[in-house]
C-alpha cells in the first residue's frame, strides 16, 4: 500500500536524501540506502510511518524551493543541512526508517560482520566471564543500611 | 444479570496474577477481567529481520505510538517522562526488561531514618516470605550474598558476564565501587516448563523464547488450572456501589464491545499506577463525587516514576550488544543517603551491555554522533557493537502535585476518559541525576569510553508507575490500610504499583508482586471478618 502513497517527486527526493545519509562505500563494500533493493524495502513497509515522511519530504522540497532531487550538488548539501536542523519529528522519522532499512540488508549486514537471520531461534552465546573479578568486591563486604 | 463472583480482579498484569494465583487455594470463585489478550510468542519481534523496526511502531513501549485496540491512549504532554506499559495478559511483564532488585528495609522507614516523605505502615519483614515465593513462581536467576542488598536466594545461576559485564566489573574494580551480577528473572537454566535463555537480546519487548518471566507464562497457567477464570478483551469502565457504600461490581465492555455488570463480592485493582487511579476517580457517584475511594483526596497524586539519568560511552573493545540480555550488573554504591552528595536519598545502578545496530544508528544520528555522508560508514563501525551503558535509577520522593487525573478531553476507544499526567523533576531528584550522571562518566572514562551521550531523563522511561493510591493507617493520608484494603470502601483492595508509599531506588516489580502475595494473605487470613 505505502509506495502509492508517495508522489514520484516524493520517491525521488526520499532516494536523494537516503544517499546523502548512507552513500554506497567502496571501501566497505556496501551499497548507499539510494540502493533499489533498500528503497524498494522502504516503500513496502512504511506503513504507519507513511504520513510523517511523506510530510517530511515536502518539507524538504519547500526548503528546496522545487523537487530536492533536481538541485545541483552545493544547493542540496545546503538544504539537506537545513533540513537536519528544522525538520523536527518528521524528518527524525525520515531519517530513521532510512537507517532501519539500511541496517537490515544482507550486504550491510554482512560488511558488519553480523549475521543475516532473525535473533529467534538460534539466539547467541556468551562469554560466562571470569567471576574472580568479583572478588575485591566480596573482600570490601559493606553492610546494609539497618531500618528501625 | 450474571451470577455475583466472590473477586473479581481487574487486570491481569504482574499484580494481578499474582493475587488470583494466592487466593486460588481459597476456591472461591474468582475471575479476572483483563483490557487485553493473550499473547502469541510466535509473533514476537525476535522472530523475524525487521525485529528492532518494530520496536518504533507496533512494539513500541508506548501505548500511544503502538495504539493497539487493547491499549488507552495517556496524555503525558505536561510531563518530561513518558508513560511506557503493556495491556495484555502478562500486564507490562510481557515488555519488561527483567531487572529483579527489591526494595531495602531501610525504604520503608524514610521518614525516620531521612526525614522525609512517609514511612510505610508496614516493614521488609512482613514481606520476606512473599519475596521468596514470588521469586520462586517467577523464576529468579543471580547469585547470593550482595553485601549491598537484601539477601536474596534466586533458584537459578547468575547470567553470564559477557563482554560488557568484564569491562563494567574492571571499571569498577578500579575506581573500588559496589558492583554485582543481577538478580534478574530470565532463566538460566530450563526451569518450571520455561526454556532457557539464548541471549535472543530483546527482552524489552518480549522474549520469544519464554525465558523472561512475564506472568502470561508463569502465574497465569497455576492460576487458570486452579480454578481462576481470566476474561480477555474486557475493559473495565468503572466500579459500582450499593447502598451501603461497598463495591457491588463492575461496568466492563467486553470483547464485542458491549456493555456489562458483573457483580461482585470482592473487588480487587492491578491495573497499575496509572491504570488504577484512572479506574477509581472515574468511578464516581452520588456518595464518592471524587472518584472512589478518595475522601483523602490522594487517588491519583503522588505519583514516582524514578527518573533514570543515562549515561553511555564507546569501548574500543568489542561489547555484548544486542546478543545478550539488556540486564546484566547493578550497583548500590550511591543507594543510601549521605548529605554530602546534595540530596537525600539515593540510586541504584543498572549497567546496559549495548544495543542492536539499527537502534545505534537511530539513536546515534540523533545524538549527532554519527554524521551523515561518507564518514558514516567509518564511524558507524566504531561504535556499534561497542556501547556500554550506566543508567541509574532515581529514587523519586512523593509529591502531591505529580499527579494523575481524567483528561477533559481524551478517551479510549470505548469513550472512558484518558488518564492525564502532570510531572516535574524535583529539585532533589535533579541534583541526585547530576551526581549519578557524574559518577557514570568516571566509570565509563576508567573502562576507556568515548563519545559519551546522556539521556537525563529517559523520556520515554515512565515504567515504573507508584504511588498514587498509597498505603496507610491514616485515612486522611492515605487511600488503602496497611494490608491493602480502601479505607472508605470494606470490599475493595489495591494491589499494583499505586500503594507504594516511597519508590527506593530500585525497579519494583519484584516488591510489587511481594505485596500483592502479602495482601493476599492478609485477606486469607481474615477471610471470616473481612469486611470489619
Ligand atoms: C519497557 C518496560 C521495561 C520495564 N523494565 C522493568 C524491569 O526491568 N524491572 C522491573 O521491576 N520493572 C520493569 N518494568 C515495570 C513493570 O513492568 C511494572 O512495574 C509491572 O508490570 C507493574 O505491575 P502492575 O501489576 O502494577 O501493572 P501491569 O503489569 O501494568 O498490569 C496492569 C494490567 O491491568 C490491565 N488494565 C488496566 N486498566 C484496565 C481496565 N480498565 N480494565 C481491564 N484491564 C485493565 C492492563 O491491560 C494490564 O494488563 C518495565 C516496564 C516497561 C514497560
Ligand atoms: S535475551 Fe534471553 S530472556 Fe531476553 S529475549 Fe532473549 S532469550 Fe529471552
Amino acid at each position: 500500500m505505502s509506495a502509492d502513497n508517495l508522489t514520484r517527486t516524493q520517491r525521488d527526493d526520499l532516494r536523494t536524501i537516503a544517499a546523502m545519509i548512507v552513500p554506497a562505500s567502496d571501501a566497505y563494500k556496501v551499497p548507499g540506502a539510494d540502493d533499489p533493493a533498500i528503497q524498494a524495502d522502504m516503500l513496502a513497509t512504511l506503513g504507519r510511518d507513511t504520513k510523517l515522511v511523506a510530510a517530511a519530504l515536502d518539507h524538504l522540497a519547500r526548503l528546496a524551493g522545487g523537487p530536492f532531487a533536481e538541485l545541483d550538488a552545493n544547493r542540496r548539501e545546503a538544504v539537506a543541512q537545513e533540513f537536519r536542523k528544522v525538520g523536527g519529528a518528521a524528518a527524525a522519522t525520515l531519517v530513521r526508517v532510512v537507517l532501519q532499512c539500511y541496517y537490515r540488508d544482507d550486504r550491510v549486514l554482512r560488511s558488519l560482520g553480523l549475521e543475516l537471520r532473525a535473533p529467534f531461534p538460534k539466539g547467541h552465546v556468551l562469554p560466562d566471564g571470569d567471576w574472580s573479578l568479583l572478588d575485591p568486591v566480596k573482600a570490601r563486604g559493606g553492610t546494609l543500611r539497618r531500618a528501625p | 444479570m450474571k451470577d455475583p463472583v466472590d473477586v473479581l480482579i481487574i487486570g491481569a498484569g504482574a499484580s494481578g496474577a499474582a493475587v488470583a494465583w494466592s487466593l486460588a487455594e481459597t476456591k472461591m470463585h474468582i475471575l479476572c477481567l483483563e483490557q487485553g489478550g493473550w499473547m502469541n510468542p510466535a509473533e514476537y519481534p525476535s522472530t523475524g529481520r525487521d525485529w528492532e523496526a518494530k520496536f518504533y511502531g507496533e512494539w513500541s513501549s508506548s501505548p500511544n505510538v503502538r495504539g493497539r485496540p487493547e491499549d488507552y491512549p495517556i496524555n503525558d504532554d505536561n510531563s518530561p517522562i513518558k508513560v511506557v506499559n503493556y495491556n495484555a495478559v502478562g500486564g507490562s511483564t510481557v515488555m519488561y526488561t527483567a531487572h529483579w532488585p527489591r526494595l531495602h528495609p531501610s525504604d520503608f522507614k524514610v521518614k525516620t531514618l531521612d526525614g522525609v516523605a512517609d514511612d510505610w505502615p508496614i516493614d521488609y519483614d512482613a514481606l520476606t516470605p512473599f519475596f521468596e515465593e514470588n521469586d520462586r513462581i517467577m523464576g529468579t536467576s543471580g547469585l547470593s550474598g550482595d553485601p549491598l542488598s537484601p539477601l536474596t536466594h534466586p533458584p537459578m545461576p547468575q547470567q553470564p558476564m559477557g563482554l560488557s559485564g568484564a569491562i563494567v566489573g574492571k571499571a569498577m574494580n578500579k575506581l573500588g565501587w559496589h558492583w554485582w551480577p543481577s538478580d534478574t528473572t530470565v532463566a538460566t537454566m530450563d526451569y518450571e516448563g520455561r526454556a532457557r535463555c539464548i541471549n535472543l537480546g530483546h527482552c524489552t519487548p518480549a522474549c520469544a523464547q519464554g525465558a523472561k518471566s512475564s506472568t502470561d507464562i508463569t502465574y497465569w497457567p497455576h492460576a487458570i488450572r486452579a480454578g481462576v477464570e481470566l476474561r480477555t478483551h474486557c475493559r473495565v469502565r468503572e466500579i459500582t456501589t450499593d447502598e451501603n457504600g461497598m463495591a457491588s461490581g463492575v461496568v466492563y465492555y467486553d470483547k464485542d464491545g458491549v456493555e456489562q455488570f458483573q457483580p461482585a463480592h470482592v473487588v480487587i485493582i492491578a491495573c497499575n499506577g496509572v491504570g488504577t487511579p484512572r479506574l477509581l476517580l472515574n468511578s464516581k457517584s452520588n456518595r464518592f463525587p471524587n472518584g472512589l475511594a478518595n475522601s483523602s483526596g490522594l487517588v491519583g497524586k503522588n505519583l514516582m516514576f524514578h527518573p533514570y539519568a543515562q549515561i553511555y560511552g564507546y569501548v574500543e573493545e568489542p561489547t555484548d550488544s544486542n546478543r545478550a540480555p539488556p540486564t546484566c550488573l547493578w550497583s548500590k554504591e550511591w543507594y543510601d543517603t549521605d548529605l554530602s552528595r546534595g540530596f537525600v536519598r539515593g540510586y541504584g545502578v543498572q549497567f546496559v551491555r549495548g544495543a542492536g545496530p539499527v537502534f545505534e544508528a537511530v539513536v546515534s544520528e540523533q545524538k549527532g554522533i554519527l554524521p551523515w555522508g561518507e564518514d558514516h560508514h567509518r564511524v558507524f563501525r566504531k561504535l556499534n557493537g561497542h556501547r556500554l551503558g550506566f543508567s541509574a535509577i532515581c529514587e523519586d520522593l512523593p509529591e502531591e502535585h505529580n499527579q494523575v487525573t481524567l483528561d477533559p478531553v481524551l478517551k479510549d476507544s470505548h469513550g472512558i476518559p484518558a488518564p492525564k499526567i502532570d510531572y516535574t523533576i524535583s529539585e532533589n531528584s535533579r541534583k541526585m541525576m547530576e551526581h549519578a550522571l557524574a559518577r557514570g562518566r568516571e566509570v565509563l572514562e576508567t573502562a576507556g569510553a568515548t563519545d559519551i551521550c546522556i539521556n537525563s531523563p529517559i523520556p520515554w522511561g515512565g515504567w515504573h508507575l507508584l504511588g498514587t493510591a498509597r498505603m496507610g493507617t491514616d485515612p486522611n493520608r492515605s487511600v488503602v490500610n496497611e494490608w491493602g484494603r480502601a479505607h472508605d470502601v470494606k470490599n475493595l483492595f489495591i494491589v499494583d504499583g499505586s500503594i507504594f508509599v516511597t519508590s527506593g531506588g530500585v525497579n519494583p516489580t519484584s516488591t510489587i508482586q511481594a505485596l500483592a502475595l502479602y495482601i493476599a494473605d492478609q485477606m486469607k487470613q481474615r477471610l471470616a471478618n473481612l469486611f470489619d
